[in-house]
């Protein structure tokens, strides 16, 4: 999955032009569909978070479990984010590089966690992993269950970014560095990796931004602990103790992550397309 | 009048394409735009064919005033510099998309697509996807596409431009007694005036936006309005004030035979005829045609010290192409190429 | 590369994914016929579980339509006539990919919930949106919203609007251009995006549950269904129903894998 819309700017010559009045009908209903659907529902979200004043949104972000719960939130993401970093590169690089029987099935497995609903993932990661675990390994229940969910979820994206800059890329720049005197580790480090960074960025900005906002994957392997309390189910403890206020206030706070986030994989694909030839 | 276009003007963004051009297609005639890349000829085609819009002027087809029609209504053939072809569907299925549009009925629609089948010579591969075609092929699959639905002007923008050479004049010839079988009002654009003048009946040259003259490949070659057009239809040496045709050198070794002088820099033989580089007194580089029976009568070598005289020349009084900023409007069809200092666009 | 290098990065690649992913939904299957075929069977044909796979194929025959057209028009409206709002509409449908599945249903919850600014005025028309189907509707529109667009929008830029000019010299309208030209030319991008718009409404957990309050019998998707079944210590019920959901994903997957070698082609 490549990040983001973005679409070049094109000079729109002649082409599939609907009448002039169809095309602002047709501005019109996407406007119209996309307030109806998210626009209005994320600003009734921002009205409540703030509809007993600031001090009291202040505070309701401010509460410890908030704090414990945005802190675990973010610092796991974080970790996750690093591991498939490494290893989605590594699973890209043998994709791409790499040739053996079976390899067009594993490729399509990588799109599993976006295939499989996540409450399924948690019963899965629970089932092998969790106290009845037939390989002995338990992290049900603890911080390292939450970082095994969220590593399941966002597995593809750094893979599906690095992919394309990886078949893109051309083999000679390797070969010239190569015939120069470089060895392995080096023309990784100095040729292969800086061109891949942009499709690790991209990723790694979308991995992030899910993981900051998981939920279903992380509920039932983790559970709703005060210790693995990740936001996205504080946030709905809050909603079924009444206090809307609360989970509307910590909900901005991820919403507003989540801004920021797209705005960064926007600005890394500019950079990257700056690049690209 | 088949064509004609007053006045058109157009502009994108900061580029003004066309500025104020005019120019009259006679019924059934064969023209070509003619000029370098950003002369505003492929814009003018696609505003005779309603895929863009003027910003000022008109087009008139057949007499009738079609400037706010958009390409769907103007029944107008166009084929596309890389075929544009509809890539799901095979041959039959493109070849067939105007009638289908039109509600011919299935039995008509089968015999018109296998005429024009038929007619490009490509009956046979009905059933093959465009994919499958050489791009000689597909070309020819777009001209049947646009001639399937009888328009009454058929538009070729750089139509060979994507083929290999020996496609490319294959397919001049082709398009040439095509025309004379069909004598639909055609015209296309290029900027190889070789391919202008071999298939064409009559040239517009064009450059920045301006016509700088329309007429025949003689007219044009023979008398130039103004150096732009000398020197791109045709090859051009300059003298100073005066442009010589290479072929109009003569090399004389006689000093009272000639006017100038000139050491011979470089021989080449290109076939039938001989390039021979020139170095004149003052620095300037020129080169004369010579036949090789003139090469080795004079027996010309390198180094050597040769006498020019120059045939006929032109002068434009110092005219700079598109001096003034209108555009000629030389009807076509007319022999007024004229002399180079009259017709100049002034 | 080195034999051993290749060797080592492919154990390390194949042993990750095995230990991340396949090993788990193995296990699941494992489990749900880990008694025989009956337990799971029971549990999922039971009233609840059969009126929870049914709502969850209505909220996939209702959301994916929607957006499909939606995607289609909008996608078309982006790449064709691009104008200044255009990277503005591009942002907000980018938003449900970075916005947590609970803070949507949040959103939802509050805009048509009692004190909400749409809830009292609907309540009064008698039509019911939180606890119900078209909460639960909104809910899978807003989460599967992007992915038609995404998978459009790149192919229509690659057909080139060439195609398009020449049908409209032939004669087409609009209309015609539209679906005889230009739809059976990203019909592979589309039918992408539509798989994966499927997937992620079949999915949905975290916002569906916050909107619909998962009324067993009622409100009830096939995830839900899961969760429910799990608190009540109903294994079989739980593991059942997770074998339904892995199945269709498998078959998402495989969709998947054709159409994107199809769109590449």
């Amino acid at each position: 999955m490549e990040a983001g819309v973005a679409t070049r700017a094109e000079a729109p010559r002649a082409g599939l032009r609907l009448p002039g009045v169809g095309a602002g009908l047709g501005r019109g209903a996407v406007v119209l569909y996309l307030s109806l659907i998210v626009l209005l529902p994320l600003a009734a979200l921002t009205s409540q978070a703030f509809e007993d004043g600031l001090s009291t949104f202040w505070q309701q972000v401010t509460s410890p479990q908030a704090v414990r719960s945005l802190e675990l939130t973010f610092v796991c993401s974080l970790i996750v984010v690093a591991i498939n970093a490494v290893f989605g590169t590594i699973i890209a690089w043998v994709l791409v590089r790499d040739d053996f029987r079976g390899k067009s099935a594993v490729n399509a497995v990588i799109d599993l966690p976006f295939a499989l609903p996540t409450i399924v993932a948690s019963l899965t990661l629970l089932t092998l992993y969790g106290n009845d675990s037939p390989v002995g390994i338990h992290l049900a229940f603890t911080r390292a269950a939450v970082v095994v969910a969220l590593l399941f979820v966002t597995l593809p994206f750094v893979v599906r970014a690095v992919q394309p800059l990886l078949i893109e890329m051309d083999r000679e720049m390797e070969e010239a560095a190569a015939s120069l005197g470089a060895g392995g580790l080096t023309v990784f480090r100095r040729i292969v990796f800086p061109n891949l960074l942009p499709g690790i960025a991209a990723g790694v900005a979308l991995a992030f931004a899910r993981a900051l906002g998981e939920f279903g994957s992380v509920l039932l392997f983790a559970g709703g602990l005060p210790q693995t309390l990740v936001a996205s189910v504080f946030i709905r403890q809050q909603i079924e103790s009444g206090n809307e206020t609360g989970a509307a206030a910590v909900s901005v706070v991820l919403l507003a992550a989540s801004l920021v986030m797209l705005a960064a994989i926007s600005l890394i694909q500019r950079w990257s397309t700056r690049h690209a030839h | 009048m088949a064509i004609s276009v007053e006045g058109a003007c157009k502009r994108f963004g900061d580029f003004q394409a066309l500025r104020e051009v005019s120019i009259e297609v006679p019924d059934g005639s064969l023209t070509a735009l003619l000029g370098p890349s950003g002369s505003g000829k492929s814009t003018l085609l696609r505003a005779i064919a309603g895929l863009e819009t003027l910003d000022s002027g008109r087009v008139m087809i057949r007499g009738d005033d079609v400037s706010t029609q958009p390409a769907q209504k103007r029944e107008v053939g166009f084929v596309f510099q890389h075929y544009a072809a509809f890539k799901h569907m095979t041959v039959f299925g493109n070849v067939a998309f105007g009638l289908k549009i039109r509600k011919w009925d299935k039995a008509d629609v089968e015999r018109r697509v296998h005429e024009l089948l038929d007619l490009v010579q490509l009956d046979g591969l009905a059933e093959r996807y465009p994919s499958q075609l050489s791009g000689g092929q597909r070309q020819r699959m777009a001209l049947a596409r646009a001639l399937a639905v009888q328009p009454k002007v058929l538009l070729l923008d750089e139509p060979f431009g994507a083929l290999d050479a020996k496609v490319r004049k294959d397919l001049r010839a082709w398009l040439r007694n095509l025309h004379d079988e069909m004598h639909v009002t055609t015209i296309f654009v290029t900027h190889d005036q070789e391919e202008a003048m071999d298939v064409a009946e009559q040239l517009v040259v064009m450059n920045d936006g301006r016509v700088e003259q329309s007429g025949s490949a003689a007219d044009l070659y023979d008398h130039p309005a103004n150096e732009f057009v000398m020197s791109f239809v045709g090859e051009v040496n300059r003298l100073g004030e005066h442009f010589v045709r290479p072929h109009d050198m003569t090399v004389s070794l006689d000093r009272d035979a000639g006017e100038e002088e000139a050491m011979v820099r470089r021989i080449v033989a290109l076939g039938f005829e001989v390039r021979v580089e020139l170095v004149l007194g003052d620095g300037t580089e020129v080169w004369a045609q010579l036949t090789r029976s003139e090469l080795q009568r004079l027996e010309l070598q390198e180094g050597q010290i040769v006498y020019l005289k120059p045939g006929q020349t032109k002068s434009f009084n110092g005219d700079v192409p598109s001096s003034d900023g209108r555009g000629a409007s030389t009807p076509l069809g007319s022999q007024d190429g004229g002399d180079a200092e009259v017709s100049a666009a002034v | 590369m080195r034999t051993e290098r290749r060797w080592g990065l492919r154990a390390l690649g194949l042993g990750y994914l095995l230990a991340l992913l396949l090993a788990p939904v193995a296990m699941i299957f494992y489990k749900t016929f880990e008694h025989g075929l009956a337990p799971p069977l029971e549990a999922i044909t039971s009233p609840d579980g059969l009126h929870a796979l049914k709502l969850t194929l209505l909220m996939v025959a209702i959301s994916v339509p929607l957006n499909t057209v939606f995607g289609v028009g909008c996608a078309l409206l982006l790449v064709r006539h691009r104008a200044r709002g255009s990277a503005l509409i591009d942002a907000v449908i980018n938003l449900p990919f970075a916005i947590s599945p609970v803070v949507i249903g949040l959103s939802l919850y509050l805009l048509y919930g009692t004190h909400g600014w749409f809830g009292p005025t609907l309540a009064e028309a008698g039509i019911k949106v939180l606890f119900s189907v078209p909460g639960m509707v909104l809910a899978s529109i807003f989460v599967s919203l992007p992915f038609v667009v995404r998978e459009t929008v790149p192919v229509l830029q690659e057909i080139g609007t060439e195609q398009e000019q020449a049908a409209s010299t032939l004669g087409a309208n609009a209309w015609q251009t539209f679906w005889r030209v230009t739809l059976p030319a990203i019909r592979w991008g589309v039918a992408y995006g539509v798989v994966l718009t499927t997937a992620r409404v079949l999915g949905e957990f975290g916002a569906v549950t916050i909107v619909s309050g998962s009324i067993s019998g009622q409100t009830q998707t096939l995830p839900l269904f899961v969760e429910k079944q799990f608190q009540n210590f109903n294994a079989p019920g739980a593991y059942g129903a997770s074998v339904v959901l892995a199945l269709l994903a498998l078959t998402t997957l495989l969709a998947m894998n054709v159409l994107k070698r199809k769109e590449d082609a």
